[in-house]
């Protein structure tokens, strides 16, 4: 083997990979929030809607979960300038991401939605709740629960998923990677010491997520089973 | 002499239990208890909840170790660490759960079958008649291909009883087995009992039912909070009770 | 708009169309032996990390470092790292074994903790039952709880599968000839890329989209059956 690990050269861009992952961190919480978001006014459309709206959610919603993400944001990235459209390769992945996320946690969110009783939502129809004050008042509080931890692990996925960013050139945490293999060709050494951020980001992610959904959502996560 | 050596050894009980005490997630679920159990004799264990009745149970068969103690099957004395000591003991003493535990994915026959068969090793039509001997004892002989999901509490229960006694145990334990059965499924399986009894099947019985308990047992003893706290036959015991935790206990329930 | 139109014949042709299927071949073989092998493995990761004896807790700590490092690690740097560390051992693999080896470790490690949570999922009772009555820890698994736990590990398992398909665009990046490659290289000549990564995600759509139906549909017959 004519290579030696040196990972005292790699050290000094520690902080550098850091600042990378807090970024990798925005994406991921920015792309969820609004996805979250998203994904609550479709799963509220397929659950209380028209059937035309429903249909076209149904739609929506099968592509972007049958498709790769890279490929969706691939397509975003290249596909749009050519109707004028153009995204920054941030943006790109953020819409992208957030597109997707929206997908799958309106997925997640319908099922919270069947799960109530529908005796509680009758209760709320006769006294004239309207389909927003329905879905804040019973919907909602009554779901958190059981939402919280599929919730959570798509969050920690998401997180991973930052990561194809770097190909479009965005420098969170895989893309400063990149960057400083590209200098200094320690590929093993800077790769490992990635990996271990990740894991590290992961880990908080899951514990903070562990304490908040005891105390607020009463709703158990555990962090390594 | 040789004559003189069986006698001897029939006087010896076929389980010693000497001040055994043994722990479950950090709380001391039997303390400090001696219990002996004599061939052919049928012991029924009472108390409230939490007295250790079923953990003894679950002690003699290995599935709880003890802190402190001894345990002493046919003269020998079990060592709980050792896998050899394990397989004797449970080679002795067969159990039957309060929740039947008959495996889910077996019909009937194999339910009973696949422990003489697969662990015991012993021949697989004798075990096989064995087995539809005993389901017709317990009155299921038209189950036999049967799943437990098809079958009610009481005949699942049965079954257990007919698969533990495929194992030709010297002992038999049954562990509350008419508790988690709606009322008019005990009888049955109350029946099915009786007849090992009359066989003179050494048993321990864990059990609510105390007009079964008083019928059935030559000694009931009173469990409290992991140790034997008085032992008698049965109508010395229920009818005049020497200590003031039994009278108290025997004040608590409706005497059948 | 009317780009895409002009470019339609000659971007469907003969050659370009074997190539798209031979690169969906490349995701399906891929994904297919990736799982497969996390499969195999993953019973037995799965079967260690349930043992009770004491002398195997090391082996224990190593399986649980194992499923977390490999389930914590985005895909890519997982491609990124076994690519570099085979550039130093200076192995010649292929990209494709390359991305094999990753998406193996990968599977192994989801797939285990999808079988240990089925393994969980039978009652401990049926466990106590078994041991009564002298079962190895070995027998138990054999005769009692897989026998109980498949059906719960299947729909996920296969769930999993589905969502694999997906992950191996990433495999591009290392210039694995899969779907997504593909489709760079199409980017790459001048196609249009509405054209191009359109097509692309019909392809992936064409994929996945029967097999989570037939997941779906495997579900309901399962859940149907537990009665």
């Amino acid at each position: 083997m004519g290579y030696t690990l040196i990972y005292s050269q790699i050290y000094k861009f520690i902080p550098y990979l850091i600042k990378g992952a807090i970024i990798s961190l925005q994406i991921a919480v920015l792309s969820f929030f609004i996805g979250m978001f998203l994904g609550l006014i479709f799963a509220t459309i397929r659950t209380f809607g028209p059937k035309i709206l429903d249909r076209l959610v149904v739609i929506y919603v099968t592509f972007f979960t049958n498709t790769p993400q890279l490929v969706q944001i691939y397509f975003l990235f290249f596909a749009l300038p050519e109707v004028g459209i153009m995204l920054s390769p941030f943006y790109a992945v953020l819409i992208g991401m957030t597109l997707n996320a929206a997908a799958y946690l309106s997925e997640i969110q319908r099922a919270g939605f069947i799960s109530v009783k529908q005796e509680e939502l009758d209760a709320a129809k006769t006294l004239n709740f309207s389909i927003f004050q329905q879905v804040k008042y019973v919907i909602l509080p009554n779901i958190m629960q059981v939402l919280f931890p599929p919730l959570s692990n798509h969050y920690i996925l998401m997180t991973l998923g930052t990561s194809m960013a770097a190909i479009f050139g965005v420098e969170e945490l895989t893309g400063r990677a990149l960057n400083i293999n590209s200098d200094t060709f320690r590929s093993v050494e800077i790769f490992s010491i990635t990996a271990l951020i990740y894991i590290c980001i992961t880990f908080l992610a899951t514990f903070l997520l562990a304490i908040i959904g005891r105390y607020f959502f009463k709703a158990k996560i555990r962090i390594i089973q | 002499m040789i004559g003189l050596e069986n006698i001897w050894r029939k006087e010896l009980p076929q389980i010693e239990i000497k001040s055994v005490s043994a722990s479950y997630e950090k709380l001391k679920v039997l303390d400090n208890l001696s219990i002996e159990l004599n061939k052919g004799e049928i012991v029924s264990l009472i108390g409230p909840s939490g007295s250790g009745k079923s953990r003894l149970l679950k002690l003699l068969v290995g599935l709880l170790k003890p802190t402190s103690g001894e345990v002493i099957i046919e003269d020998k004395k079990i060592n709980f660490g050792s896998k050899e000591d394990l397989i004797f003991a449970r080679s002795k003493v067969a159990i039957v759960f309060q929740q039947y535990n008959l495996f889910q994915n077996m019909d009937v026959l194999k339910n009973v079958c696949i422990a003489p068969t697969k662990i015991q090793k012993r021949d697989k039509d004798e075990v096989e008649s064995q087995a539809i001997a005993l389901l017709e004892k317990v009155g299921l002989k038209d189950k036999l291909k049967a799943y437990p999901g098809e079958l009610s509490g009481g005949q699942q229960q049965r079954v257990a009883l007919a698969r533990a006694l495929n194992l030709n145990p010297q002992i038999l334990l049954l562990d509350e087995v008419t508790s988690a059965l709606d009322p008019e499924l005990v009888n049955e399986v109350l029946n099915s009992i009786k007849l090992l009894a009359d066989e003179g099947m050494t048993m321990f019985i864990v059990s609510h039912e105390m007009g079964f308990v008083k019928e059935i047992s030559n000694r009931v003893a009173f469990l409290d909070k992991g140790s034997v706290v008085e032992i008698n036959k049965p109508d010395q015991l229920f009818n005049n009770p020497q200590n003031s935790r039994t009278k108290d206990f025997m004040s608590k329930i409706i005497k059948e | 708009m009317e780009r895409i139109l002009e470019e339609i014949p000659s971007f469907f042709t003969y050659w370009n169309i074997i190539f798209l299927l031979k690169a969906m071949g490349v995701t399906l073989l891929l994904t297919l032996l990736g799982c497969i092998f996390g499969f195999t493995f993953g019973i037995l990761l799965a079967i260690t990390r349930k043992t009770e004896n004491l002398y195997l807790l090391p082996l224990r700590i190593l399986v649980i470092f194992f499923t977390e490092i490999f389930r914590r690690i985005p895909f890519l740097v997982t491609l990124l790292l076994i690519f570099y560390i085979f550039q130093i051992f200076q192995i010649t693999d292929s990209v494709f074994l390359i991305a094999l080896y990753s998406v193996c470790l990968i599977a192994t490690a989801y797939i285990g903790e999808i079988i240990r949570s089925g393994i969980e999922s039978v009652n401990q009772e049926q466990w106590d039952a078994a041991k009564a009555m002298n079962f190895s820890y070995i027998q138990t698994l054999k005769e009692v709880i897989f026998p109980q736990a498949w059906k719960v590990i299947l729909p996920p398992a296969f769930g999993f599968f589905i969502l694999f398909i997906k992950d191996t665009a990433l495999a591009s990046q290392i210039g694995v000839m899969e779907l997504t490659f593909a489709g760079k290289i199409l980017n790459n000549k001048g196609f249009s890329p509405v054209l191009v990564f359109g097509s692309i995600l019909i392809l992936y759509f064409i994929l996945s989209f029967p097999l989570d139906r037939f997941g779906k549909y495997m579900e309901k017959r399962i859940a149907t059956d537990r009665n």
